[in-house]
C-alpha cells in the first residue's frame, strides 16, 4: 500500500513556477530522500506535503486520502525542522507534550508517551531543561522526540542534520537510520547532501530546477543515472565527463576520447545499445572506476584491462583514499586510488578503466544513452 | 552555551598612573557639571515645595529652605485642599482622572499592538505591508492635525468631555507605536516555531498565548513604559477635549496659575508639579534598564 502519493504536483508563485509535474509514491514504511542543490524546490515540496504551502495544481494523498486543502494538523504528520524549532520558553517535556495538549490527549497518556520516547532517544535527563540549555545534538534529539510522540502516518525531515558539526552529523545519521528501522514509519527526508540520501533512503528523488530528475533506489541512481545532472550530483568526487566519439569495433562499439591518440575503449555489449558510429557522446566515468594498471584490479573488474595514459597534476590524500587530479587527452579527469598505489605529482601513468561501470550521455539532451 | 567572562572595555585604563588620574579627573568633572545642570531644575522645584510663600517671595526661587519655617503642609494642600476653579479639593481628583485614563489606554493599546504585530509578522496576507504602513503612518502625524477629526468623532460618539473619550483617543493613537514596536520585535521570532506549532495542532490563539506571549516580556515592557509615560504626560488632547472636573492632571495644573485670587502659590504649585511627574518617573526608574534592553534585543537568542 502506498502511504504517500504525489500526482502531477505543481507550485508557482505568480509567474514563477518552482515545482513542475512532480510524481512520486512512497510505500508504507519507506524512507524517501528528496535531494538536490539549494533552490531545486525540495523544501517547497516538503512544505506542501506538510500543508504549510498551498498546492497550485495536482494531488497529494496520504494513505489514499486527498489532503490538498487539509490543515497541517489534520494530515497526521510530524516534522523535524532544520532549525529544530523547539519552543524556547518551554521545557523539553513541555515541547514534547505541546502537540498532545492541542489534541486534548489525557495527561496520564501524555506522560506515558513522553517517558517511552525519552527512553528511546535517551533524553530522560534533559526533560526538565529549556532548549537554550541543550547542545546541538541534544536539540536534534529533542526535535525528533517531539515528532515521535505523535505516532503519525508520515515523518517529514527538513535537512535535520545541516546544523550539526561533521562528526555529530554522521552519528545522528546512523541514529536516524536505526530509529527508522525500529519505528518503521514512512519518512520523507529533505537534504542537499547526497551521502545522507544514499546512506538513509530506500528510494531517492533527485530534484533540479523544480523538476524531478529521477526517482529510484540508491543503487540504481548511482549506477544508472538517468541524465548527466543526476550522474554529476550523486557521488563524491563527482563523475568525470569527457567529450568522446563512438566508433565501430569488431562486433560492437567503442569510444575514443576527443583530443586523444585515438585509442579505442571497447564498450561492453550492455552499455552499447542504440549507438551509431561517429556519434558524439559524453563519456562518464566515476573516479573510483579508475585504477593504476600495475595494481591489476582486473582480478576484481574482469580480464583485459582497458587503459588510458594520464598525467598526474595534483595528488590529494584523504587518508582512506587518494584523489588524483589528472589530465587525459587535454581534458581534466579526477581519479581516486588506494593511498598505497598513489603516484607522485608530475608522473605520467596508465590507468585502467572499469568499462562495465561507465555511462554515456547524449551531449544535447544530456540523457543517458 | 559557554559562560564567557565579560570585561568592559575601559579606554582610560591604559598608560601611567599620572595620566590615568588626570584623564579620569577630567571625565568625572565634566560629568559632574552636566549632572548638576540637568538635576538643578528638579532640585529647585523640590526645595520650593517645603518653603513658605513669603520666604519664596522675599528671597526668590533659588534659595535653601529655612530650617525653622520649612513644612510639608504645602504637599497636603496641593493634594487635598487647594482651590482650583472654585472647587477646593486639590489635585487629587485630577490625579484620579489621569490614572483612569492612562491605565486602560495603556493596556488597550498594548494588547492591540501585540495582536497587530503578531498578525502582521506571522500571519502574512496580501498587502499586509500596506496595512502596516498605514498603521504606522500615525507615528508621523502631528497631533495638532488630528484634533479636528477627533473632536468630530468624540462628538458623534457622545464622548466629548469624558475620560472614556480620552481613553479612546489615546488607545487609537497609541496603536501606531505599539504595532510598530511589536511587529518589528516579532519578526525576529523564527517562522519555523509557528510552522511547528501549526503541525502540532495549535491555532491562532494558542500560538499567541503559548509561544508568542511568553517570548514577549522585553517588548511588553517597552510598550507599557512608552505608552504609560506618553499618555500620562500628554497635554494637548486633555486640554482640548475635556474641561473642569474631567481634566487629566497635566491640563489641570495649568489651571493653577489662573486660579482666581491672583496670588500665585508657588510652593503648592511646585508640590503639584512634582506629584504629577512621579508616576512616569517611577515607571521609568523601575523599568528603564528593561526598556533599553527590550529595544535592542531580539526575541530568541
Amino acid at each position: 500500500m502506498s502511504s504517500l502519493t504525489i500526482k502531477d504536483l505543481r507550485k508557482s508563485y505568480g509567474n514563477v513556477e518552482v515545482l513542475t509535474d512532480i510524481n512520486l509514491e512512497a510505500d508504507s514504511g519507506e524512507f524517501v530522500a528528496l535531494v538536490g542543490p539549494s533552490g531545486c524546490g525540495k523544501s517547497t515540496l516538503l512544505a506542501m506535503i506538510a500543508g504549510l504551502e498551498s498546492v497550485t495544481s495536482g494531488e497529494i494523498r496520504i494513505e489514499d486520502r486527498l489532503v490538498n486543502t487539509d490543515a497541517p494538523k489534520d494530515r497526521d504528520i510530524a516534522m523535524v525542522f532544520q532549525s529544530y524549532a523547539l519552543y524556547p520558553t518551554m521545557t523539553v517535556r513541555e515541547n514534547m507534550t505541546f502537540g498532545m495538549e492541542c489534541r486534548h490527549v489525557p495527561k496520564a497518556e501524555q506522560k506515558e508517551v513522553v517517558d517511552r520516547v525519552a527512553a528511546l532517544l535517551q533524553i530522560e535527563p534533559l526533560l526538565k531543561r529549556k532548549p537554550s540549555q541543550l547542545s546541538g545534538g541534544q536539540r536534534q534529539r529533542v526535535a525528533m522526540g517531539r515528532a515521535l510522540v505523535r505516532d503519525p502516518k508520515l515523518f517529514l525531515f527538513d535537512e535535520p542534520l545541516s546544523n550539526l558539526d561533521a562528526k555529530l552529523r554522521i552519528e545522528m545519521r546512523s541514529e536516524i537510520k536505526k530509529l527508522h528501522q525500529r519505528v518503521g514509519k514512512t519518512t520523507v527526508y529533505v537534504t542537499h547532501d547526497q551521502v545522507e540520501a544514499m546512506t538513509l533512503a530506500s528510494r531517492i528523488a533527485v530534484m533540479f530546477k523544480g523538476v524531478l530528475q529521477q526517482y529510484d533506489t540508491p543503487k540504481e541512481i548511482y549506477e544508472r543515472p538517468r541524465n548527466k545532472f543526476v550522474a554529476g550530483f550523486m557521488g563524491s568526487p563527482t563523475m568525470n565527463f569527457l567529450d568522446a566519439k563512438v566508433v565501430a569495433r569488431d562486433g560492437g562499439f567503442g569510444v575514443t576520447i576527443d583530443g586523444g591518440d585515438g585509442t579505442v575503449l571497447p564498450l561492453p555489449a550492455d552499455r552499447a545499445v542504440g549507438l551509431s558510429a561517429g556519434q558524439p557522446v559524453i563519456f562518464g566515468v566515476r573516479p573510483e572506476h579508475f585504477s593504476p594498471v600495475h595494481v591489476a584490479r582486473e582480478a576484481v573488474h574482469g580480464s583485459d584491462p582497458v587503459t588510458v595514459k594520464v598525467l598526474v597534476d595534483m595528488v590529494e590524500p584523504t587518508g582512506s583514499e587518494t584523489i588524483l587530479m589528472t589530465t587525459l587527452a587535454g581534458q581534466e579527469v579526477v581519479a581516486s586510488v588506494e593511498p598505497d598505489d598513489a603516484p607522485n605529482e608530475g608522473e605520467s601513468i596508465e590507468l585502467a578503466i572499469n568499462m562495465a561501470k561507465v555511462c554515456l550521455f547524449d551531449p544535447k539532451t544530456e540523457l543517458r544513452l | 552555551m559557554a559562560e564567557t567572562m565579560h570585561q568592559d572595555f575601559d579606554p582610560l585604563a591604559t598608560g601611567g598612573t599620572r595620566r590615568r588620574l588626570t584623564s579620569k579627573g577630567i571625565v568625572y568633572t565634566l560629568l559632574a557639571v552636566f549632572a548638576l545642570v540637568y538635576t538643578a531644575p528638579l532640585v529647585i522645584i523640590l526645595l520650593n515645595t517645603v518653603r513658605p510663600l513669603d520666604d519664596i517671595v522675599r528671597t526668590g526661587f533659588i534659595a535653601l529652605p529655612d530650617a525653622e519655617t520649612m513644612s510639608l503642609k504645602y504637599w497636603a494642600e496641593a493634594w487635598g485642599t487647594f482651590c482650583i476653579g472654585g472647587t477646593c479639593e486639590g489635585v487629587s481628583r485630577f490625579y484620579k482622572n489621569s490614572l483612569m485614563m492612562t491605565i486602560p489606554a495603556t493596556i488597550l493599546s498594548t494588547v492591540f499592538g501585540l495582536l497587530n504585530g503578531y498578525i502582521l509578522s506571522k500571519w502574512r496576507f496580501r498587502y499586509d505591508g500596506w496595512v502596516f504602513g498605514v498603521i504606522t503612518l500615525g507615528v508621523f502625524l502631528p497631533q495638532q492635525m488630528t484634533l479636528l477629526p477627533w473632536a468630530f468623532v468624540l462628538g458623534k460618539l457622545g464622548l466629548s468631555n469624558t475620560i472614556a473619550g480620552l481613553v479612546f483617543v489615546h488607545t487609537v493613537q497609541g496603536i501606531s507605536f505599539t504595532t510598530l514596536f511589536c511587529r518589528n520585535y516579532f519578526v525576529s521570532i523564527p517562522d519555523d516555531l509557528i510552522k511547528a506549532a501549526r503541525i502540532d495542532g495549535a491555532g491562532f490563539w494558542r500560538i499567541f498565548y503559548k509561544i508568542i506571549l511568553p517570548l514577549s516580556p522585553p517588548i511588553l515592557i517597552v510598550t507599557v513604559i512608552w505608552q504609560f509615560t506618553g499618555i500620562w504626560n500628554e497635554f494637548l488632547f486633555g486640554t482640548i477635549f475635556t474641561s473642569g472636573a474631567n481634566q487629566p492632571i497635566t491640563s489641570a495644573i495649568v489651571a493653577f496659575s489662573g486660579s482666581g485670587t491672583g496670588e500665585r502659590h508657588y510652593n503648592v504649585e511646585a508640590a503639584a508639579v512634582i506629584m504629577a511627574a512621579l508616576p512616569p518617573l517611577f515607571i521609568y526608574v523601575a523599568g528603564g534598564k528593561y526598556f533599553v534592553r527590550g529595544l535592542t534585543q531580539g526575541a530568541v537568542k
